[in-house]
């Protein structure tokens, strides 16, 4: 209804001219339109998985075999699948990955609740140049940071060594998470920390109880950008990891995939289709919860 | 339940900007009393100082004879209702009622049994597992004053509860406050920009201005007697009306000369109390209901009558409504709703003389 609304709102004074069913057919029309241009964007963003997938079914021969059209396979095989799962490092990476992101972040959600409830709401002195700071400090590229960081990490003897990543990834997850935080935080109600405080409620309390549950979109929104992150981060480890048994997943299927200029495409692509499994699992269930909370929150008054 | 003792109390902002400037206000066990004034005049930052949600600059206030300044929200064993409710989204009615007491850990069959209380007074028992997103906005309301009855409070603190809710809903939620004090008796401060609902709701009211208390007294005293120019027009609605005018001694009586000749007599009884203020300017103070039409065998004494044009007629059904013109100041009568009155027909007025305030124009004080 908001289509034709919108449409015949932008002519007031013809709207008394209308014929009758105009405005839904110029709905139709904004639908069809609409329709359109979804259609050629899902087709650009899902041709290169699909490639994927049919590439990641074919044997070596038949990607080599130039005579074959490539978006076919003619002889499907899941032994690029079996052979990832059952040889080399595909599930210690596998493994190193989910260790890195649930520790980042359990870390980042940790931090950046506690800091953005202490900045949206414990006025105190320089909180809003902290607040500001926090986020700047996020618009410094990685690029840029990892030669410090180098530094940093050989000095305390973490180069080449998993846990060094856990470290590190909070540095790019924490601002970000604790500004979307700010903004959720700051959109509650002061009357309703008021009155938690009038309730009985002390500051931990009143977090725990009332700011966390009534943020959750928020917080669930930055739970999915901190697990993106650490998931799907390749500069860091590409830097600081160099032996297979440390690597995380993105780094370890082109180091042990590519040889030389040997690229086992059928085996990089099974291995970027399952690599990819975790993010669209973790999407589909949280989306549904996160749009729910959205909508909840939209409905004030 | 215990009175609550204001002294001195002032709120300084950061930039030296004073909100409230020293009041001292004493309000009894058991009392309702009402903090009204136009916007920024401080009567929600005391409110606020007294819920402890704002800092006091100095001055003390206590809580049943305890001095709490110092004392968090959560120890001065306060309830507060406010204006857009404040419940917990999350939670149902239940638990949004609940929460104060399960903070301080009240065993389960007695939070039961009060939620459950507040509940029938408030007669929201069928909403218990609602959240509040289900609720209407006059349901809303009666959940945040649950909320606040179940804690059985030493004081309960209103700020502008009803400004949310149409007029309709408004005036029954009014009632509906009244019962519930009625009921529990908890010693209660209210605060509303709305004179209406002072003066309904009050056992006491205090009219506030730029951070002062201007007058303290009960509903009829504030109408009766005001004591300041500031009173008299912000209690009762349609405002009081203030006409330049001069104190004549007349000799056997004094007398109020409007400019354009209009001489009005002075009560007898008043005329020592404006002996000294003959011959001065003054501010002629009357009500609209005082200035009415000029009934047959009308015995009220001290009824001065005038000729008025009114410029504009407004009929209200159980009243009409005349503004006119007095010496370029925009007068408002109140008439029977048979009067015969017409924009630009002139019409014979009578003013309850008895009923007139003067007002000191330098001071606005009322003499």
């Amino acid at each position: 209804m908001s289509g034709a609304s919108l449409a015949t709102g932008g002519v007031p004074a013809a709207a008394t001219y209308h014929r009758p069913g105009s405005i839904r057919r110029e709905r139709r029309w904004a639908l069809i339109g609409a329709y359109a241009a979804l259609a050629v964007f899902v087709v650009f963003f899902l041709l290169p998985p699909i490639y994927m997938v049919i590439t990641s079914l074919k044997s070596s021969a038949e990607i080599a075999d130039l005579d074959g059209n490539p978006w076919l396979v003619s002889q499907p095989t899941l032994s690029n699948y079996w052979e990832l799962l059952t040889e080399g490092n595909f599930l210690l990476h596998f493994r190193n990955s989910i260790i890195v992101t649930a520790f980042v972040v359990s870390i980042t959600m940790v931090i950046s609740v506690l800091a953005a409830f202490s900045l949206s709401r414990m006025r105190f002195w320089g909180s809003g140049v902290l607040a500001t700071g926090v986020f700047l400090t996020y618009l410094v590229p990685e690029t840029l940071l990892f030669i410090p960081l180098f530094q940093i990490i050989g000095g305390i003897g973490m180069y080449n060594n998993l846990w060094a990543m856990v470290l590190i990834y909070p540095t790019l997850t924490v601002p970000f998470c604790t500004w979307i935080m700010i903004g959720y935080f700051s959109s509650i109600p002061k009357e309703l920390d008021e009155a938690a405080l009038i309730d009985g409620a002390n500051h931990f309390q009143m977090l725990w109880k009332i700011f966390i549950p009534v943020a959750l979109p928020g917080i669930l929104a930055a739970t999915i950008f901190a697990f993106t992150v650490s998931w799907a981060q390749f500069l860091y480890p590409m830097a600081f990891l160099v032996s297979s048994d440390q690597m995380v997943l993105t780094t370890g299927i082109i180091s042990d995939l590519v040889r030389g200029d040997t690229f086992a495409w059928g085996k990089i692509m099974a291995g970027a289709i399952m690599a990819a499994l975790p993010p669209l699992l973790v999407y589909a269930f949280l989306m549904d919860y996160y749009i729910a909370g959205l909508t909840a929150g939209a409905t004030k008054g | 339940m215990a009175q609550v003792s204001i002294r001195r109390i002032v709120k300084e902002y950061e930039g030296g900007v004073q909100a409230v400037k020293g009041i001292d206000l004493e309000i009894a066990d058991h009392e309702f009393v009402v903090l009204v004034g136009p916007s920024g005049c401080g009567k929600s930052t005391t409110l606020r100082m007294i819920a402890g949600l704002e800092e006091i600059t100095s001055g003390d206030i206590a809580i049943g004879g305890t001095v709490v300044n110092d004392i968090p929200p959560r120890d001065r064993d306060i309830a507060m209702v406010f204006q857009n409710y404040a419940l917990y989204p999350h939670m149902t009615v239940f638990e949004n009622m609940a929460f104060g007491l399960t903070l301080r850990r009240f065993p389960k069959e007695e939070i039961r049994r009060r939620v459950d209380n507040a509940a029938r007074i408030l007669d929201i028992a069928p909403l218990l597992e609602r959240k509040p997103k289900a609720l209407s906005g006059g349901q809303r309301q009666r959940v945040a004053m649950g909320r606040a009855i179940v804690r059985d409070p030493k004081v309960f603190l209103f700020d502008e509860p009803l400004s949310n809710l149409d007029a309709k809903l408004r005036v029954q939620m009014r009632t509906e406050i009244k019962k519930v004090h009625q009921t529990v008796r908890t010693t209660t401060v209210y605060v509303t920009h709305d004179q209406v609902e002072a003066m309904t709701l009050a056992d006491r009211v205090v009219v506030m201005n730029h951070g002062v208390i201007e007058q303290v007294g009960p509903p009829t005293e504030l109408y009766h007697r005001p004591t300041t120019k500031f009173v008299a027009g912000f209690i009762g609605s349609p405002a009081m009306n203030f006409i330049p005018a001069r104190l004549m001694d007349g000799g056997a009586a004094m007398n109020v000369v409007l400019a354009d000749g209009i001489t009005l007599p002075v009560p007898e009884e008043r005329g020592r109390r404006y002996a000294a203020h003959a011959g001065r300017e003054v501010l002629f103070g009357i009500r609209p209901e005082h200035l009415t039409e000029i009934r047959p065998n009308d015995h009220r004494p001290h009824l001065a009558s005038f000729q008025a044009v009114p410029e504009v007629v407004e009929p209200m059904g159980m009243e009409t409504l005349l503004h006119f013109w007095l010496q370029g100041h925009e007068v408002c009568a109140r008439v029977e709703p048979t009067t015969p009155a017409e924009p630009g027909r002139p019409l014979p007025l009578a003013a309850d003389m008895s009923q007139m305030h003067l007002i000191d124009p330098g001071t606005e004080r009322v003499l």
